[in-house]
C-alpha cells in the first residue's frame, strides 16, 4: 500500500516539465511496479501501467489519464552570467518575482527569479507587472562559471519545498497535476483487493500542459473503450468567482459538457451518490481543458469522462490541495472499475430518451 | 427512394414536406455536445433510406447509401468512389453554468457568439424547450454611462420564472426561442446554420445517384473545434468529402451608403446560389474538386457564387486532415445574421444547393482525383 | 568535404527553388521542380493526396530505422478576395504575411500577372495599414481587363542576391530546408535506415501536409529541416542563435518541445562529426516537427533548422555555411544507426 503523502511530497520535490518529465516518471513507475502487471513506456514518454481484469478474452480496457508534466521555465540565453528565460505551459509572470528555482544545468543549480530595478528595463515595464522577457535568474556564480554549466535549452523548475499547511492540507508547486497521479495510484492500491473484469492502463502522461501530446499519442496506441482524465480544477479561493470554483474539502468534481459523454458522467454520479462520496458537478460548456481534449478525438472517438480535484492557486508555486480529496477521487476510480461488467459498453447511453 | 439515372438533372423543389422538416430541425434545440433533438429526426428520415446507420461514440450518425450502378462508370477504375458529405447537426447556444436562485441561471457560450445579441431575448431550455427569457435591466434605472457599455455575459442571466422549474438544471443547454416562418422567399428561424445543410444531407440521401458510395456524416460538436467530423472521418476513410454548411452573407449597406452593399467584403451574396470555398480558415479547397463543382454548376445552368477566401472553417477543415488526407471542398448555403437569435436565407439558394450537389455527384468519375493536385 | 563545384550547383538549385512562386495549397510549380531533381536519386517517387511529394531510399535492416524528413515546398502568400470596377484587387494573407512589409511590395499570381501592394489613405500615417486597407494594383484599367480573379493566389516576388556568404530572397522559409534534403538526399550513401524524404505543403497555414504524410508513413524518428530566427540584430529577440554560428538544433519553439533523446542524438552527432551548431529555443512559431511528434502512437522528433534574419519578408537572409553545415549534418544523422 502506497503511503500517499509522503509519496505525493517527493513527486512534487522533483523535476517533470512538459517534454522532459523523465525523472518524475522514474518516480511513479518504482510505485508502480508492485501495483500492476506490466509497465511500459510510450514513444513520447508517458508511463503505461497495465493491471488486466479478469473477464475472459477479448477483454475491453479503460484507459485512466493523470498528466505527470508540470509548467516551468527554460533558459533562452545567457546574458552577463545571467540567464533570460521563457515558460515552459502557462505561467503567470507575476508569480515568479522572487522565486527560488533549479536551474538544471550540468549539473542541478539552485537560482532565483529576479526582477531588475526600474532603470535598467524598458520604459513601459517600469510600473505594473514585468514580463517573462525581462526577469533574470541569478545563479550566484560569476559568467565564466555560469557558461561552463549552462546553456540555452536548459530547464528551470520551481523549488519551492512541499508544505504541510495542516495534516489534510498540502502546498507546494506540480500539484497540478501530481495530485492526480496520487490518485490514480491510490486506486490501483485498491485494486489490489478487488476484483475487476476490464484491463486497466493507468496512464501517466506527457505535454498535457503544451500540446496534450501525451494522452492522444498513449490513447491512440492503446486502443481503449473508454478514457478518464483525471486533473484539477479550480477552487475557491481569494479573486476568483465563486460561481466558478469548488470547496477544498468537499471531494472531487464530476464534469458535465460537449467533451464528457453523458452517460459515463451518470454512471459516476450514480456510483458516488450511492457510495455516499461528496462530490459536485463541475460544468464545461466548451471543453475540459485536460487530456479528455485529445483523447475524445482520436481515431473514431471515445467516450471521455473528467474527474477533477479541486485546487487553490493553480499554476503557482504554492498550489493547496487536501490529501483526503485525493483519496476519494482515487476511491471513486476504483469502484468504477470494479463496478465494470463485460457489456457495459452495450448499455452506455448517449440520450437519455433516444 | 426514386432513382435518378445519371445524365438527367433533377430539378429539386422544396415542398410542403420540405418546409415542415425545415421547420422541425431549426426548432430543435441541438447545441454542441447535446444534439439529440435533431439526432432523433434525423434518423427518422434517412433510416427507409440507407444501408447502413450507426451513431459513434460521439453523437454523429453515420450513414452509408451504397450505389446502385452494376457498373462502375469508369472501366479503368474498378470501384465506386466513396464521397463522404458533412453536416453538422449542432447550433451555438448556451449552457446553464450557475444557479443563483428562484428561478435565475447564470450561462456560458458554446460556440462563437456576439455578447451583444443576447440582451432581451426568449429562450428555449433543453430537449422540453423550457420557455425562459434573458432579460434585461429597465432602461428607467440605467445611467447614460451605463448604455455605453455593452451587457456582458457576467451580468445577463437566463429567467425560467419565480420558484424555478423542476424540468431546469445547471449543466442545460439552451437557445433562443425563434419560431421558423417563411417571409416571402426567404426563410427565418435560429440554427440555419447548420440546419439547411441537415436537410441537403437528407435529401440527397432520399434521391441518391447510383453512381457513388455516399457517406454520409451528421456530425456533431462543429461550432466548438469541428470535433464530430474529425472522427467521423478516421472512420469513414473517404475518397474525397464534401462539407455542406451555411456561410454568412454580409450584403448589407455600409454606414456611409457609399458603396454596394457588402463592398468588398460580402463573403457571400443571398440569391447568389451556393457558395464554393476555394479557402476558408481551415481548408484550402482542393482545386480539382473546385473546378468539378465550377463546371457542373455551369454546364447545368445552376447558379452558384465563390466564397470570399478567408475566415471562419467548415467540417472540412478536420476531414482533409484525417489519415493520409482527404481531397475535400466546402459548398454552403449563404444566410445571412448567423450566430444570432433569426437568420435569413433564401428557399432557393437552398434548392440550387441541393441540385448543384446532386448534379455534380451525379456526373463524378475517379478521373477527377487522377491529375495531383 | 568542402567542394566548390557543389556550392555551385547547390547555390544554382537554391535559386531555382526560391524564385518558383508556390502559396500554401498550390504548390504544384514547386513540386514539378523538386521531383526533377530527386526523381533519379530515390528508389521511390510519389505524391499524396494534398499534394506531399515523397521520395524515399534505403530499406531498414537490422538496427535500422524508419526515419521522415521533412521540409516544406510552400512559401507565404495571398489570395484574391474582391476584384473593384477600377480592377484593383482585395486579398487576403495564406500563412503569416506581416503587414510591414507589404507596402511597395511585389507580387506575382500563378497565372503570371505580377502587381503591387498599396494601401487606402490612413487616418493616423502613424499606424499600420490593416490588410482590408491594402489593396493589389496589376495595371489593369478595370475590371474587365485584370487578369486576376477571386481565388487567385501570389507568391511574393523578389530575385536571389548573394552578399558575401549571405544568400538573400523571399522563401528561404523554406525552400532553403528543400534544398538541404535535397542534397542530403543526392549525398545518401550506404545506410541502414529508410529515409522518407517529404517535400510537405500547406506548412505555413498549420503544418498540414506534414500530419497527413506522417500518418501515411508511421515513422520511427523525424527530423524537420526549416529555418529559425536569429538574435544576431541590432536590438532584435533574444537568442543565442546567430547567422554563421552553424545550423540550430531546437530544443523548443512555441508548438514543440522536441525529443531530448533527439536532441542528444544531434549533439551527439554534430560533436563526433566536428560539426558546428547552436542550441535554439524558439518562442514565436513552429515547424512540421510538431506535426510529425503528434502522429499516430508518437514519434520522437526534432528539428534541424537553418538560423534566418527577416523571416517572413521578401528578404530572408541565411548563411551558406550553415546551410553546408546543415548537410553535413543531417547526412552524418541518417547514415548510422539511430541511438535515441
Amino acid at each position: 500500500m502506497t503511503d500517499l503523502l509522503p509519496f505525493l511530497k517527493s513527486l512534487i520535490s522533483l523535476s517533470g516539465l512538459s517534454g522532459n518529465e523523465k525523472p518524475v516518471r522514474d518516480q511513479i513507475a518504482s510505485a508502480w511496479e508492485p501495483l500492476t502487471d506490466e509497465l511500459s513506456v510510450s514513444r513520447l514518454g508517458s508511463l503505461h501501467g497495465l493491471k488486466r481484469g479478469n473477464a475472459n478474452e477479448p477483454r475491453p480496457s479503460l484507459l485512466i489519464a493523470a498528466h505527470m508534466d508540470s509548467i516551468g521555465l527554460m533558459v533562452t540565453c545567457l546574458t552577463h552570467g545571467f540567464l533570460r528565460v521563457t515558460e515552459i505551459g502557462g505561467v503567470d509572470a507575476r508569480v515568479l518575482p522572487g522565486q527560488r528555482v533549479t536551474v538544471h544545468g550540468r549539473r542541478d543549480l539552485p537560482g532565483i527569479i529576479v526582477q531588475p530595478p526600474a532603470h535598467l528595463l524598458p520604459p513601459e515595464s517600469q510600473e505594473g507587472p514585468v514580463g517573462t522577457a525581462h526577469l533574470l535568474v541569478d545563479i550566484g556564480l560569476r559568467a565564466g562559471g555560469v557558461e561552463k554549466l549552462v546553456r540555452p535549452g536548459d530547464l528551470v523548475s520551481f523549488a519551492q519545498e512541499p508544505i504541510e499547511i495542516k495534516p489534510d492540507l498540502l502546498a507546494g508547486h506540480s500539484l497540478d497535476n501530481r495530485a492526480s497521479v496520487a490518485a490514480l495510484t491510490h486506486c490501483l492500491d485498491e485494486l489490489q483487493t478487488r476484483a475487476h473484469a476490464w484491463d486497466v492502463w493507468a496512464v501517466a502522461t506527457t505535454q498535457e500542459e503544451v500540446t496534450l501530446g501525451g494522452a492522444r499519442t498513449s490513447a491512440f496506441q492503446l486502443e481503449p473503450k473508454l478514457a478518464i482524465a483525471v486533473d484539477v480544477t479550480w477552487a475557491k479561493s481569494p479573486g476568483s468567482p465563486d460561481h466558478k470554483t469548488f470547496s477544498v474539502g468537499k471531494g472531487p468534481t464530476l464534469g458535465w459538457g460537449p467533451n464528457i459523454h453523458p452517460g459515463l458522467h451518470k454512471a459516476f454520479k450514480d456510483l458516488a451518490e450511492r457510495l455516499e462520496i461528496p462530490h459536485a458537478v463541475e460544468v464545461m460548456p466548451k471543453h475540459s481543458g485536460t487530456d479528455a481534449i485529445s483523447m475524445q478525438v482520436v481515431a473514431s472517438g471515445l467516450p471521455t469522462m473528467v474527474l477533477s480535484i479541486p485546487l487553490r492557486y493553480m499554476h503557482s508555486p504554492v498550489e493547496m490541495v487536501s490529501v483526503k480529496d485525493i483519496t476519494r477521487a482515487g476511491h471513486l476510480l476504483a469502484e468504477f472499475i470494479a463496478s465494470l461488467e463485460a457489456d457495459f459498453m452495450d448499455r452506455l447511453q448517449l440520450d437519455e430518451n433516444p | 427512394m426514386t432513382e435518378i439515372s445519371a445524365g438527367q438533372a433533377w430539378r429539386f423543389r422544396a415542398g410542403a414536406a420540405q418546409i415542415g422538416l425545415l421547420k422541425k430541425l431549426s426548432e430543435a434545440v441541438a447545441v454542441s455536445g447535446d444534439e439529440g433533438e435533431v439526432r432523433a429526426i434525423v434518423m427518422g428520415q434517412i433510416r427507409d433510406h440507407v444501408d447502413e446507420v450507426h451513431v459513434d461514440a460521439l453523437g454523429n450518425v453515420l450513414a452509408t447509401r451504397l450505389g446502385r450502378d452494376a457498373k462502375p462508370p469508369s472501366p479503368k477504375n474498378g470501384t465506386r468512389l466513396r464521397v463522404m458529405l458533412a453536416a453538422h447537426m449542432d447550433e451555438v447556444g448556451f449552457m446553464l453554468t450557475y444557479d443563483d436562485g428562484d428561478g435565475i441561471y447564470r450561462f456560458d457560450l458554446v460556440g462563437g457568439m456576439d455578447e451583444r445579441q443576447l440582451a432581451g431575448k426568449a429562450v428555449w431550455v433543453g430537449r422540453q424547450h423550457v420557455p425562459g427569457v434573458i432579460g434585461a435591466k429597465p432602461i428607467h434605472l440605467t445611467t447614460p454611462e451605463e448604455r455605453k457599455r455593452a451587457l456582458s455575459l457576467d451580468v445577463l442571466r437566463i429567467d425560467v420564472g419565480p420558484g424555478g422549474n423542476k424540468g431546469v438544471k445547471v449543466g442545460d443547454r439552451a437557445t433562443f426561442a425563434t419560431p421558423f416562418a417563411r417571409l416571402g422567399p426567404s426563410l427565418r428561424g435560429k440554427a440555419l446554420d447548420d440546419r439547411l445543410g441537415v436537410a441537403t444531407l437528407i435529401e440527397l440521401l432520399r434521391h441518391a445517384p447510383p453512381n457513388v458510395d455516399l457517406l454520409a456524416a451528421f456530425t456533431v460538436q462543429e461550432e466548438v473545434g469541428l470535433r464530430g467530423a474529425q472522427v467521423a472521418a478516421y472512420t469513414f476513410n473517404p475518397d474525397l468529402a464534401i462539407a455542406v454548411d451555411s456561410t454568412p452573407a454580409m450584403d448589407l449597406p455600409a454606414w456611409d451608403d457609399e458603396e454596394q452593399p457588402g463592398a468588398g467584403r460580402y463573403n457571400t451574396r443571398l440569391d447568389g446560389g451556393p457558395a464554393i470555398y476555394v479557402a476558408d480558415g481551415a481548408t484550402l479547397g482542393d482545386p480539382r474538386l473546385v473546378r468539378w463543382l465550377i463546371q457542373t454548376a455551369e454546364s447545368q445552368g445552376i447558379p452558384s457564387q465563390l466564397r470570399q477566401p478567408g475566415g471562419g472553417g467548415t467540417d472540412a477543415g478536420a476531414i482533409h486532415l484525417a489519415r493520409g488526407g482527404v481531397p475535400s471542398v466546402s459548398v454552403s448555403i449563404p444566410g445571412r445574421y448567423a450566430h444570432t437569435a433569426a437568420g435569413l436565407a433564401r428557399l432557393s439558394d437552398w434548392q440550387n444547393t441541393v441540385r448543384l450537389l446532386h448534379a455534380a455527384l451525379s456526373r463524378l468519375e475517379p478521373e477527377v482525383l487522377d491529375e495531383e493536385r | 568535404m568542402k567542394n566548390a563545384n557543389t556550392g555551385a550547383a547547390m547555390k544554382s538549385l537554391i535559386q531555382k527553388l526560391v524564385e518558383t512562386p508556390g502559396p500554401p495549397g498550390y504548390e504544384s510549380l514547386i513540386r514539378a521542380l523538386v521531383r526533377e531533381a530527386v526523381e533519379s536519386l530515390a528508389d521511390e517517387v510519389r505524391v499524396d493526396a494534398l499534394g506531399n511529394l515523397i521520395a524515399v531510399k534505403g530499406a531498414a535492416t537490422a538496427g535500422g530505422r524508419r526515419i521522415m524528413l521533412a521540409a516544406h515546398l510552400d512559401e507565404i502568400g495571398v489570395i484574391a478576395t474582391h476584384i473593384d470596377e477600377k480592377g484593383f484587387i482585395r486579398f487576403t494573407t495564406l500563412g503569416g504575411v506581416g503587414r510591414t512589409t507589404c507596402t511597395g511590395g511585389r507580387v506575382r499570381f500563378l497565372n503570371g500577372a505580377t502587381g503591387v501592394i498599396g494601401h487606402e489613405l490612413l487616418s493616423d500615417a502613424s499606424k499600420l495599414p490593416a490588410f482590408d486597407q491594402m489593396f493589389i494594383d496589376v495595371g489593369a484599367k478595370g475590371k474587365a481587363d485584370c487578369p486576376v480573379r477571386v481565388g487567385d493566389v501570389a507568391a511574393f516576388d523578389r530575385l536571389l542576391a548573394e552578399m558575401g556568404s549571405r544568400l538573400v530572397s523571399k522563401a528561404m522559409d523554406d525552400r532553403i530546408g528543400v534544398a538541404v534534403l535535397v542534397e542530403t538526399l543526392r549525398r545518401m550513401g550506404e545506410s541502414p535506415n529508410q529515409v522518407h524524404f517529404v517535400f510537405s505543403v500547406q506548412e505555413e497555414v498549420g503544418t498540414r501536409g506534414a500530419t497527413t504524410a506522417a500518418y501515411e508513413i508511421d515513422p520511427e524518428v523525424g527530423i524537420a529541416v526549416d529555418v529559425t530566427r536569429s538574435g544576431d540584430t541590432p536590438k532584435g529577440v533574444k537568442m543565442d542563435v546567430a547567422l554563421g554560428g552553424g545550423p540550430a538544433i531546437k530544443v523548443r519553439d512555441s508548438g514543440m518541445l522536441s525529443d531530448p533523446r533527439v536532441v542528444d542524438w544531434m549533439v551527439r552527432t554534430a560533436d563526433e562529426g566536428r560539426i558546428p551548431y547552436q542550441l535554439e529555443v524558439l518562442e514565436t512559431g513552429t515547424t512540421d516537427a510538431r506535426a510529425i511528434q503528434l502522429t499516430r502512437a508518437g514519434v520522437p522528433a526534432g528539428c534541424l533548422s537553418i538560423p534566418c534574419r527577416y523571416i517572413h519578408s521578401p528578404s530572408e537572409m541565411v548563411d551558406f555555411g550553415d546551410v553546408e553545415n546543415a548537410v553535413r549534418l543531417l547526412g552524418a544523422l541518417i547514415a548510422g544507426s539511430v541511438e535515441l
